[in-house]
């Protein structure tokens, strides 16, 4: 095992791919001279060259049709969002072409390619700068989504999603580029549909995913303490959902709370409550709770982004009314 | 181009006996742009256009039945029934469709082209859109792009001087609507796409250009069409008289003076060509209309490659 940044996790992911295959191209803003916006691609324009590695205007739109015409006649890009944010502008070209392409070509033409970039709040970025599209996204037939939260998450999620052959988006953080974590030394892959059980427990089922994880596993903590035992599962995909996973755990806890950094309505939640009532509803002791950002744009202030944000305090508080304790 | 104006005109014949659905936009009247381009393209040369889209497999060497079929919902259809007429797609000729969203094609196009200079192959992409879609900011973006870094690819404007009830006066100041390559010292030129000829040769050029590794050419193709945006447009924003001046100029009816002036063809054979076009016509609308519907299972094949995907049911 290695010690790695998780930037370093999916830089790995892109150069080992890349280095197997030549139809593998990474294209984004400030990906080569600048060597990443969060440097997630460091080194790589000096490793493969200019040809391979393409700065290109903000021009959002723009260079995801490009790739998506790229991928659509045999190329494997790799498009990197700065943010996801910014990808609203390449909204068109991920929801009505790469969705759609094989479908509406009676299976033609595919679409083998990856979006990444950094999704969620990331400080005291405001509105514009801290939103969450994993619901948003995994709406879509056609397209797949994954939240890796680990250095050893990331560089196998990103590996799979690479050599997969439908879209798929990933959902980093700018908050945890910086994260260290081991991974193998030797080639490994995660398969994009698995959840992961990241602590085994009895009383209650949290179900999460991405970066607010860090506040699940220090409210379990705390709440193990207390002799509360929480069974912390992490969707790790999110398009497709391993409902299997959660449906078994919940049969086991009888309770579960999903906790979620982003807006409630239509969210993962809202269709997590749905499939557990559906498919576990003689199993329940009491309703399916949840932890949401609030219903409302990111504030600047940080009292306010206290207030909109799930907390440990309040994961604890949810755990403990699923089980009618105080 | 006779086969696309006698298909086309079934076409609009069917859609009104409602013998399918969905929008339906029809060619007539810009025959000679798709025509031009199939003939100066070569074979391995990728294509890809809007929504208007029926008259494109036929240039390319498809027959119209599978393009019938489309229409009508059908299994044997270009997208296996699941496009319908917008979204017309043939790999064996490198239609890349057909796309419904006004503009989406304009940077698919540079990246289809994009994919084969990152090969180096040498083959060119002809990425066809309106005069409306020419107002999308995706095109100022794509251009850049593809100047830039000299994309092997044609940006060919079917200006037939309207979207939908719009015309290009009410839209812009630039009336010459190849200037818009300028800004990005795009090649630009403004073609008569009434004359298959003038397409041709622009066609031509332009490839070569393309080909010599040199870049994006801009044509704007001045066309029109003389039915009404879709099938349900009443055309109150233009003026009969309009319409006739353009019918003046038919593409075909060009054509077919200057095969009669160089004795290309005897009238025999011109007989011949078309009552052969009346026999692919009726074949077509036959051939759709026997075949099957897509099956239920078909709904969930095809929208991922992935073979066990897990789909919501339920
Ligand atoms: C993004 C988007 N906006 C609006 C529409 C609705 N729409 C379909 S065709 C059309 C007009 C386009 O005109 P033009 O590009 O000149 O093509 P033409 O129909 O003349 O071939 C509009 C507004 C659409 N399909 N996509
Ligand atoms: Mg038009």
């Amino acid at each position: 095992m290695r010690t790695v940044q998780y930037r370093e996790a999916l830089r790995e992911a892109m150069c080992e791919e890349m280095r197997k295959d030549e139809n593998v191209f990474l294209m984004g803003e400030e990906v080569a001279e600048y060597n990443g916006a969060y440097k997630v691609s460091q080194g790589m324009l000096d490793e493969f060259g200019a040809k391979r590695v393409i700065d290109t205007p903000i021009a959002e739109l723009g260079f995801a049709g490009i790739a998506v015409g790229a991928a659509m006649n045999g190329l494997r890009p790799i498009v990197e969002f700065m943010t996801w944010n910014f990808a609203l502008l390449a909204s068109d070209q991920i929801i009505n072409s790469a969705a759609k392409m094989l479908q509406m070509s009676g299976g033609q033409y595919g679409c083998p390619i990856v979006f990444r970039g950094g999704n969620g709040t990331a400080g005291q970025l405001a509105a514009t700068h801290s939103q969450s599209f994993e619901s948003f996204y995994a709406h879509v037939p056609g397209l797949k989504v994954v939240t890796p939260f680990t250095p050893y998450d990331a560089k196998g999620l990103l590996k799979s999603a690479i050599r997969d052959n439908d879209p798929v988006l990933i959902m980093e953080s700018e908050k945890m580029y910086g994260d260290k974590g081991e991974i193998p030394e030797k080639e490994y892959l995660i398969p994009i549909g698995k959840a992961n059980v990241r602590t085994k427990g009895s009383d209650v089922t949290i179900v999460s995913f991405g970066k607010i994880l860090k506040v699940v596993h220090a409210a379990a903590q705390e709440l193990q303490k207390e002799g509360i035992s929480c069974e912390v599962i992490d969707l790790r995909s999110i398009r497709p959902i391993d409902y299997d996973t959660i449906v078994e755990s919940v049969k086991k806890t009888n309770r579960c709370v999903v906790v979620e950094e982003s807006w409630p309505l239509a969210s993962i939640s809202s269709e997590l409550a749905y499939h557990i009532q559906r498919y576990a509803f003689d199993h329940l002791d009491s309703p399916v709770l949840r932890v949401m950002q609030s219903d409302t744009p990111f504030a600047f202030s940080k009292n306010l982004i206290e207030e909109a944000l799930p907390s440990v305090k309040k994961v604890m508080d949810a755990v403990k009314a699923s089980m009618y304790v105080s | 181009m006779l086969l696309m104006r006698k298909i086309e005109e079934k076409v609009g014949h069917l859609y009104i006996q409602q013998k399918f659905g969905g929008f339906c936009h029809l060619y007539i009247g810009q025959e000679a742009v798709v025509a031009g381009t199939a003939s100066g393209c070569n074979k391995e040369d990728k294509h890809i256009t809007a929504y208007r889209d029926h008259a494109h497999p036929i240039a390319l060497g498809v027959h119209p039945k599978y393009m019938m079929a489309e229409l009508y919902g059908k299994t044997t259809g270009m997208s296996k029934g699941k496009g319908g007429s917008m979204h017309m797609f043939h790999k064996e000729v490198n239609l890349m469709g057909g796309h419904g969203i006004v503009g989406a094609q304009i940077p698919m196009g540079a990246g289809i082209a994009f994919a084969d200079k990152y090969k180096g192959n040498k083959a060119v992409t002809y990425c066809s859109f309106g005069d409306g879609a020419a107002r999308q900011g995706a095109l100022h973006e794509t251009f850049n792009m593809a100047m830039m870094w000299k994309l092997p690819v044609v940006f060919i404007i079917e200006n037939n001087n309207y979207a939908m009830g719009t015309s290009v006066s009410r839209t812009t100041n630039v009336m010459n609507m190849s200037e818009m390559g300028d800004s990005y010292h795009m090649p630009s030129k403004q073609v008569d796409g009434m004359s298959v000829e003038a397409v041709h040769e622009a066609i031509e050029e332009a490839a070569n250009r393309a080909r010599k590794g040199e870049g994006p050419t801009l044509l704007d193709i001045n066309t029109y069409r003389y039915k009404g945006h879709s099938m349900s447009d009443p055309q109150k924003y233009r003026s009969k008289e309009e319409v006739e001046e353009y019918k003046a100029k038919d593409p075909i009816s060009l054509v077919l003076e200057t095969i009669k002036a160089n004795k290309f063809a005897s009238k025999i054979e011109l007989e011949k060509i078309q009552a052969k076009v009346k026999d692919i016509v009726e074949e077509s609308v036959r051939f759709a209309e026997e075949s099957p519907d897509p099956s239920k299972e078909e709904l969930y094949e095809d929208v991922y490659t992935q073979k066990d995907y897990p789909f919501i049911k339920e």
